[in-house]
């Protein structure tokens, strides 16, 4: 991640800006020039027949897929664009080591017996195993280093959450043999701050976590719907609340902006209905800006604020509902699905 | 975050009632329900083995070195599970990091290395642990970004190598021939006896085991235990959530190594030598199939597995032997059943994984995940609408 | 998600061409020479004899893994039990010691034991699939890879039962003293032979997978088990037919360990296993071709630390060749260079 732009202080500023979002996969291009902004607070669907790339640029969005071209911004950080010079980075990991062997061998250790081998040896083991570890805790100022030597890493679904972004899958994706509390919990992973040492030690301060963490588990199942059901199995819940279990883990870390990927599919009209209305309550009481993926047209008409139609991996077309309604390039494309 | 259950009211499931009630206890106050109950099991165990049929095969001080040998294997069982059954990665090469552990106790306390008096066991097993733990980062960093698979075989190759190494340089590691003259444990002034007295390195081993349940109890439980549950259900999902899954997976990459050092520091100064031979693929396999057959994730579980295996292998293999000989049973004695083990073993991995893959003792929790999704097809657990886009 | 799909070109030369991929070829001959050169001309030859073994069992890993995404972990012991099955052929049925005396009788006799052994072991083949991996398809990752490692040491105790730990001597059919002379270089009928067979059934292999029908299906359950059902393919069947042929090219391979090297043990299928699978992910897992290359390029590997006088580090060479391939370029040679990082 490179260093913030020009931070949007502006309230009026959209949350989540893609830029010219570019996704090939050898020879297929899935994604071709998509913009697209979310508003602050506000909804907006993306739609577009199968196949149209919606999920791959979600997957973009999401941190999954690197874009071969194209940026992110999350309120105004540049988050994900293409990866440049990932190969300096492995080729930073290995020098120093290599650096020291070189210099043992200039020393002349190989003459000097056995424990001077040993030692450059151990030397040498010592500087890949810090630079490695480096490589991977990735503390604040690697990271910066990292940037000024203008190699771009571009985010990570983990790094995407901590950017404040939730997200739900298109196929449920929860922890199966987990139970709803325990999927929960995962949610709120990054928000938990115990680390190894008081795990070890059980200390007071995880305890007093732990159990913030169990009441906030059950608040967000019952906001969403399932009240009491803290215990059972995720794969033991019924097709409709297991998307709504994906849901409150989604907002188990207090994002604040959710990416939903077909949040209604395979539900009845009553449970469309009861899914539609409780994102727009979770829009309006937890002030969320949501982009959701869908297919069914009531909800889409219903709830967005702003419609982004996809077909071929391009942008046809983007405007409000009533406008998108109207697109001559949509209708041909689509032949209005009002499923 | 055990999920304590409700104990029952209806007086014809007060038995239910009482052992739920009591699990609940445990759940609560689990490390001391983890000392006790190994304090008791360590008692019982030296008294049953006084007691035919047991005394019979060999005295009680045999049969006690015995159970401190497995209490080695136990040791690696549950270091494995964490990886294996935690966290669902699957390392082949396990017994790699075992030989570490005990060559570098054999570095530290023999006449080949730095020949340190006996009581340097103490902080060895410390110092074994995170060098193990190294070479776990080392093997891990480059590797735990792939798939299951993949890691199994470099995992598989690294267990390979290890020995192959030791064996080969022979300048550091006396090659073959193995390092022997290794200091046993002192404290103070008493010197474990590595021969005839086999109580102190007993009561060692079971401190350990019980230190090391109550440690890996404790990180069950916790936010850690939950990524690596996580990670082992569905690493997409779980990075989608903010687990970091490759640090996660390190973690448990690295912690399964330490304890596995631990294990060899302790063998090392019980057994005063270490050679090439103890590490080979046979004890990755055996461990694999303990972590297997005890239930994967459940700690007790591959605790009592590891247990019951070693003592299959180590003593009633060769009892059954002896038995048959003595007997003159046409067929079988002129089995050797120890030759067939492995083969058991073989049968015995798939038989469980077909029939029975929440292992012997499995937690209840965990023969719900495997069983309840046949129950599940129909009713009120199906997908009402046969619709989801799976 | 990723592309590990069972992949086969037309004619992997021109296929390559086209797609101006001869890097890897040129890679894989740019060693060739390389071994030619430093180590001789007889080390090359048996290079390319330990590389035809190898490319033979990569083959049945790189088919599996392609259409099932599974290591099959008891691959090498199958090709192990091949050896065995080929010595019981050559000794109890044929009544073989030696070489025979007549070219064309030596020949009869390798060819009956080639056919047989590569059907029984294709027949063991599959009734693994069906008894240890089909009920587990849908299971968990980890539990046929389980199984997988538990049928491996089934194996390998079956065969120490029957024939003991030590290694066996094989009739040398083709004796290593019949050799061939091009100019002053001198070079065995056996090498060959080998060579020729293995590069004869990898051809027929890549034929067979590009032009029939049952080969269409075996791609397509590759790329998408699902869409392959709907189409009307039968996956059990298919998938049974890859293991069959997986294992009966495992089983020619053991056929031609025994008539070269002379002896053979139950260890040889999990030494021979780690490397056959590195040389089917260097060439780039699920592609036919690229194991065929990876075998080569293996051998040429283990010849040269060999050679070198690092005999006992050929394993770690390989090993380190597997590391660095995985780490580096995990699509292998021949595959492609994915950019997701799911």
């Amino acid at each position: 991640m490179s260093a913030p732009a020009a931070s949007s202080s502006e309230p009026n500023a959209p949350i989540l800006r893609a830029r010219a979002i570019t996704k090939r996969f050898g020879g297929l291009v899935a994604v071709r020039d998509v913009d697209l902004e979310v508003p602050r607070g506000g909804i907006v669907s993306i739609i577009g027949p199968n196949g149209a790339g919606k999920t791959t640029f979600f997957n973009v969005v999401a941190g999954i897929i690197d874009p071969t071209a194209g940026v992110v911004e999350i309120e105004g950080r540049e988050l994900i664009a293409r990866p440049r010079r990932t190969w300096l980075e492995a080729f930073l990991w290995v020098t120093p080591a290599v650096m020291v062997a070189v210099i043992a061998l200039l020393l002349g250790v190989q003459g000097s017996g056995e424990s001077g081998i040993l030692l450059a040896g151990v030397i040498v083991v010592a500087s890949l195993v810090t630079t490695l570890l480096l490589a991977i805790v990735r503390p604040a100022w690697y990271q910066r280093g990292i940037a000024r030597l203008g190699i771009l890493r571009s985010a990570r679904p983990n790094d995407v959450v901590q950017a404040g972004i939730g997200r739900t899958f298109q196929n449920i994706r929860l922890f199966q043999n987990m139970t709803a509390s325990e999927n929960v919990l995962v949610g709120m992973h990054l928000r938990l701050k115990s680390n190894m040492g008081d795990h070890l030690v059980s200390s007071r301060r995880q305890r007093r976590e732990e159990e913030g963490a169990a009441r906030r588990a059950t608040e967000l199942l019952e906001l969403v719907g399932l009240p009491g059901r803290e215990d059972e199995l995720a794969k033991n819940l019924p097709y409709g609340d297991q998307r709504r279990l994906e849901l409150a883990r989604a907002l188990a870390n207090d994002p604040i902006l959710l990416l939903l990927d077909e949040p209604t599919a395979g539900m009845n009209p009553n449970e469309t209905a009861q899914m539609t209305a409780l994102i727009g309550r979770l829009r309006r009481d937890l002030s969320l800006s949501i982009l959701l993926i869908e297919h069914d047209m009531r909800v889409v008409m219903g709830i967005s604020d702003r419609i982004l139609v996809m077909d071929h991996g391009e942008r046809i077309s983007e405007g409000t509902p009533e406008e998108v309604r109207r697109d001559p390039r949509v209708i041909e494309a689509y032949l209005g699905t009002s499923a | 975050m055990t999920g304590a259950q409700q104990p029952s009211n209806a007086p014809a499931a007060s038995g239910r009632g009482a052992r739920a009630a009591a699990s609940d206890f445990a759940g609560r106050h689990r490390s001391m329900t983890i000392i006790v109950g190994l304090a008791v099991i360590a008692s019982i165990l030296p008294l049953i083995v006084t007691l035919p049929p047991f005394s019979s095969f060999s005295p009680q001080v045999i049969w006690i070195d015995g159970f401190t040998n497995a209490g080695v294997f136990v040791l690696l069982a549950m270091g494995l599970n964490i990886v294996v059954g935690m966290s669902g990665l699957l390392d082949l090469g396990y017994a790699a990091f075992f030989a570490i552990g005990a060559y570098t106790m054999a570095y530290a306390g023999s006449p080949f290395g730095a020949d340190f008096p006996g009581n340097v066991f103490w902080p060895m097993l410390l110092i074994g642990a995170a060098v193990a733990m190294v070479f776990g980062i080392l093997l891990g960093a480059p590797t735990l970004r792939l798939r299951g698979d993949y890691l199994a075989i470099v995992t598989l190759g690294f267990g390979e190598i290890v020995p192959l190494v030791i064996l080969n340089s022979s300048k550091f590691t006396d090659g073959p021939n193995g390092i022997g003259g290794i200091a046993a444990p002192e404290i103070l002034d008493f010197v474990f006896p590595t021969v005839g007295n086999p109580w102190p390195f007993y009561v060692t081993m079971v401190a350990l085991i019980a230190i090391a349940m109550i440690l890996i109890y404790r990180l069950q439980d916790s936010r850690l235990g939950r990524a690596w549950s996580s990670i082992r259900e569905d690493e997409l999902a779980a990075a989608a959530n903010g687990v970091n899954t490759v640090t996660t997976k390190l973690l448990a990459f690295a912690l399964g190594a330490s304890v596995a050092g631990v294990a060899g520091v302790f063998q090392s100064a019980k057994l005063t030598l270490v050679s090439p031979n103890l590490f080979r693929f046979d004890v990755s396999f055996t461990v694999l199939a303990m972590v297997v057959l005890g239930g994967m994730g459940n700690i007790w579980g591959v605790a009592v597995g590891a247990f019951v295996i070693f003592l299959i292998q180590n003593v009633f293999l060769k009892q059954l032997n002896i038995f048959f000989d003595a007997v003159q049973m046409p067929f079988f004695k002129d089995v050797d059943f120890l030759q067939y083990q492995f083969l058991l073993y073989g049968i015995a991995l798939v038989a469980m994984m077909l029939l029975r893959p929440e292992g012997l003792f499995p937690s209840r929790r965990r023969r719900r995940e495997l069983h309840t999704s046949e129950d599940a097809e129909f009713g009120e657990h199906g997908d009402p609408l046969g619709a989801s886009p799976e | 998600m990723t592309s590990t799909a069972l992949s086969v070109s037309q004619n992997p030369f021109v296929e390559a061409f086209r797609r101006q991929r001869l890097g890897p070829y040129l890679f894989v001959l740019a060693l060739g020479l390389g071994v030619f050169f430093v180590f001789g001309p007889e080390q090359f030859v048996n290079a390319m004899t330990k590389g035809a073994i190898y490319a033979l069992i990569a083959l049945g890993y790189t088919m599996v893994y392609g259409i099932i995404e599974l290591i099959n972990f008891a691959h090498g012991d199958v090709f192990m039990v091949g050896a065995f099955v080929s010595l019981f052929v050559l000794t109890n049925v044929l009544g073989q010691q030696g070489p025979a005396a007549d070219p064309l009788v030596m020949l009869g006799i390798i060819g009956i034991d080639i056919l047989v052994t590569g059907a029984v072991m294709g027949i063991i083949g599959v009734t693994i699939e069906r008894f240890a991996y089909r009920p587990l398809r849908n299971a968990p990752r980890l539990a046929p890879l389980i199984t997988a490692i538990g049928v491996s040491f089934i194996l390998q105790n079956i065969i120490q039962i029957i024939y003991g730990p030590s290694p066996v001597n094989t009739p040398q059919i083709i004796p290593p003293t019949a050799r061939v002379q091009i100019g002053d270089v001198s070079i065995g009928w056996i090498n060959i032979f080998i060579i020729s067979v293995s590069i004869a059934l990898m051809i027929g292999l890549q034929a067979f997978v590009g032009r029939t029908k049952i080969g269409r299906a075996m791609r397509a359950t590759a790329q998408d088990r699902e869409a392959a059902q709907l189409m009307g393919v039968n996956i059990n069947r298919t998938i049974a037919v890859t293991f069959f042929i997986g294992s009966a090219l495992a089983g020619v391979a053991g056929v031609v360990q025994g008539l070269y090297l002379g002896n053979i043990s139950f260890t040889l299928g999990f030494q021979a296993g780690l490397k056959a699978f590195t040389a089917a992910v260097l060439g780039g897992i699920g592609n036919i071709a690229g194991a065929a290359l990876g075998g080569f390029v293996i051998g040429f590997v283990e010849v040269s630390a060999a050679a070198s006088g690092l005999a006992v580090w050929s394993q770690a060479a390989v090993f380190a060749v597997l590391i660095i391939t995985l780490v580096f370029r995990p699509s292998g040679l021949l595959g492609q260079q994915l950019g997701e990082r799911a």
